[in-house]
């Protein structure tokens, strides 16, 4: 009975577990619920989803269910500008693409606002229009050394400066355990032991004392708990071209969250500015100004910030050169900001070191942090957390 | 027994099912929602309709599981061994009895709240896994075991601080109280203040549901508060015609300290309606 329904929520990835599911049963046998599919609907709810952010995931397998209803389609689909489809992808040779002038940034931008003017229509694949495919400095998909990216997905070239679209970021998911435990093994060296708080334990050193002074009348000497009092804040860079490590990411994050009892994390986009945000989904409604994190949170906190510092050298030295807005100081600045708060602070960085040299954004951003950019593997991070300890 | 929601209390369809499938099954509910949902209140009129008692456990971050059963009380004993006292030679003069003991040895039907349980230390759900579910423990000092005879109704409330475990999550029933709609708020609302005016109500009820939709509200009023603000503008004898003004987006709604608990969203606030009657 029932046990095709049960069989489809777990391959809707819905975590129901077969002690649950007899509990449905049970209360089913027990008329808990009354003949209707309301009743039924409200029962098994609170029988197998145990947690409200899986409400959404068991209405849609519920209604599939019982009422055939298809899958919403276009959930994801993000239908760009009909003229910036992907429509192809130009294979340049090394010649060609070192014969692309690189335009300088001021001049780019006016380019780009001449040509925003003077194009009316779909294009692909020439070399002077926004279009998609192409080697023409706008548009996406294209190559060229210094382009501006307008909608679609980046391609593998990466060398656009500004995403001029409103990409869906998927909030880090912690729950992921598998593989977690070394992180928080490595993690665990990061801690500061203290006595805070409630007096609830015996201090058995203090009390022999007190009683030895007290003549051998009892002296109950009591003490606070041992706690594991390091703060830690998290930033995360999101989106773009972190998207290739999200797994590690999540993992790190995962693990973080439970070992640390102090720990706030932030998220940005490629370089730290003005602000950041806590949820990925309201990230443009919901923003917090780096200067309230700043004051916020002392300096006793200590910082990690994880991100791949691959972006494009104006993201850090220009003010407005961050792709999603116009930032009025740039990325440089703010970083240099966040290091005098917190002198205490490391960057993990997940493309591997050998890479390092080869990319100019990743040596400023070394440079700034003064050499404590760390590789995001286990003994990169015992390395970061032996440096956070110091 | 069956709960059906009480005089004071609205409950709707899907959270009297979840209570009444926790009652029949004998298995711990799990309640979570916003702050100010009624979670704890909801264990109070459980209690109070089915004519039973209500035994609270507050957690705090310092507590223990073991607390909720019983605690040997050695300093004291101690203390009475160097007075002298006769009491000293009995152990069980110094186990002092938890929520959970006491509820066990009732005999009849009772209620039992663990409120807050994501406040304690993340072991603590797994401690109590054993004692929740077979509703007995065992004391190592006397060498007894106390069993529940008849099992209590348990109800934990969540503020979702921190993950629950999931063999904890397994043993539960689970509901989350979401955000009332109109519909269910006006019948709180009428629930706590019979005679209310309705003009004034339904005032009050936009200018509130309107607050709730500024974005990036720190902290959205909840049920508890708007109850608050009604009670403050019955007192204060706030005409309905105050709450409307000629446009409601440009005035601050009066005694909103009642609604805004976080001085960012007064400032917030404040900004929206100086920017909305700048741009009239």
């Amino acid at each position: 009975m029932l046990i095709d329904f049960f069989l489809h929520l777990k391959a809707k990835k819905l975590p129901v577990s077969t002690r649950e599911f007899l509990t449905l049963l049970e209360a089913l046998k027990e008329h808990v619920a009354e003949n209707s599919i309301d009743d039924f609907y409200f029962l098994a709810r609170t029988c197998l989803v145990k947690d409200e952010t899986h409400y959404d995931k068991f209405d849609q397998a519920f209604g599939e269910y019982f009422k055939g209803v298809t899958q919403i389609p276009g959930l994801d689909a993000d239908i760009p500008e009909e003229w910036l489809k992907m429509m192809m992808k130009k294979h340049l040779t090394p010649e060609e693409k070192a014969k692309l002038e690189k335009l300088g940034w001021d001049k780019l931008m006016e380019e780009f606002k001449k040509r925003l003017a003077e194009q009316k229509e779909r294009h692909a694949g020439g070399s002077k229009w926004i279009g998609t495919g192409g080697s023409s400095p706008f548009g996406h998909g294209g190559y060229h050394p210094e382009g501006i990216r307008i909608g679609g997905e980046s391609t593998g070239n990466r060398t656009a400066i500004k995403v001029w679209e409103n990409r869906e970021y998927r909030n880090l998911d912690d729950t992921v355990e598998l593989g977690t435990r070394n992180i928080k093994i490595a993690l665990r060296r990061l801690r500061r032991f203290a006595r805070e708080g409630a007096e609830d334990e015996l201090d058995m050193d203090g009390t022999i004392a007190g009683t030895a002074r007290n003549a051998g009348w009892l002296d109950i000497k009591m003490r606070p708990e041992r706690h594991n009092k390091v703060k830690v804040l998290l930033f995360l860079d999101i989106g773009g071209s972190m998207d290739d490590h999200i797994k590690v990411c999540e993992e790190l994050f995962s693990a973080a969250k439970s070992e640390f009892k102090h720990l706030e994390y932030f998220y940005f986009h490629n370089c730290i500015y003005d602000y950041v945000w806590k949820d990925n989904r309201r990230r443009h409604g919901e923003r917090f100004p780096l200067w309230d994190v700043m004051h916020k949170y002392g300096e006793d906190y200590k910082v990690v910030v994880v991100g791949d510092a691959t972006m494009s050298p104006y993201e850090i030295l220009q003010p407005g050169g961050s792709v999603e807005y116009s930032n009025e100081e740039a990325g440089a600045v703010w970083l240099q900001r966040m290091l005098d708060t917190w002198p205490r602070a490391v960057w993990l960085n997940p493309e591997p070191e050998r890479l390092w040299d080869y990319r100019h954004s990743i040596e400023l951003i070394r440079t700034i942090f003064n050499s404590r950019m760390f590789p995001l593997t286990l003994a990169g991070l015992e390395r970061a957390m032996r440096e956070l300890n110091k | 027994m069956r709960f059906e929601g009480t005089d004071t209390y609205v409950a709707t369809p899907d959270l009297m099912l979840a209570v009444n499938a926790a009652i029949t099954l004998q298995r711990p509910l799990l309640i979570k929602g916003e702050p100010g949902t009624g979670k704890t209140m909801l264990a109070e009129e459980v209690a109070g309709a089915l004519g039973v008692p209500l035994l609270q456990w507050h957690i705090k971050s310092t507590t223990k599981a073991q607390q909720g059963l019983y605690e040997y009380d050695a300093v004291s004993r101690l203390r009475d061994s160097q007075l002298g006292d006769e009491k000293v030679k009995d152990i069980s003069n110094y186990i002092v009895k938890g929520v959970l003991w006491q509820a066990f040895e009732q005999g009849k039907p009772s209620v039992i709240l663990i409120d807050e349980v994501d406040k304690a230390d993340i072991e603590f759900p797994n401690d109590l896994l054993r004692e929740l579910d077979r509703m007995e423990f065992h004391v190592y000092e006397t060498r007894q075991t106390v069993r529940a005879a008849v099992r209590p109704i348990v109800i934990i409330t969540s503020n979702n601080e921190k993950e629950l475990p999931d063999a904890f999550l397994r043993r539960c029933f689970f509901h989350y109280i979401k955000f009332p709609d109109k519909d269910t708020m006006g019948r709180i609302v009428d629930v706590h203040f019979p005679n209310l005016k309705k003009d004034l109500l339904r005032e009050a009820m936009e200018v509130f549901f309107e607050l709730r939709e500024v974005p990036g509200m720190k902290k959205k009023p909840s049920t508890s508060e708007l109850i608050d603000w009604l009670k403050l503008l019955v007192a204060e004898d706030i005409p309905p015609e105050a709450l409307r003004s000629k446009d409601r987006k440009t005035v601050v709604p009066p005694l909103a300290g009642a609604l805004l608990k976080n001085e960012q969203d007064v400032h917030l606030f404040e900004r929206l309606v100086f920017m909305a009657k700048h741009n009239r």
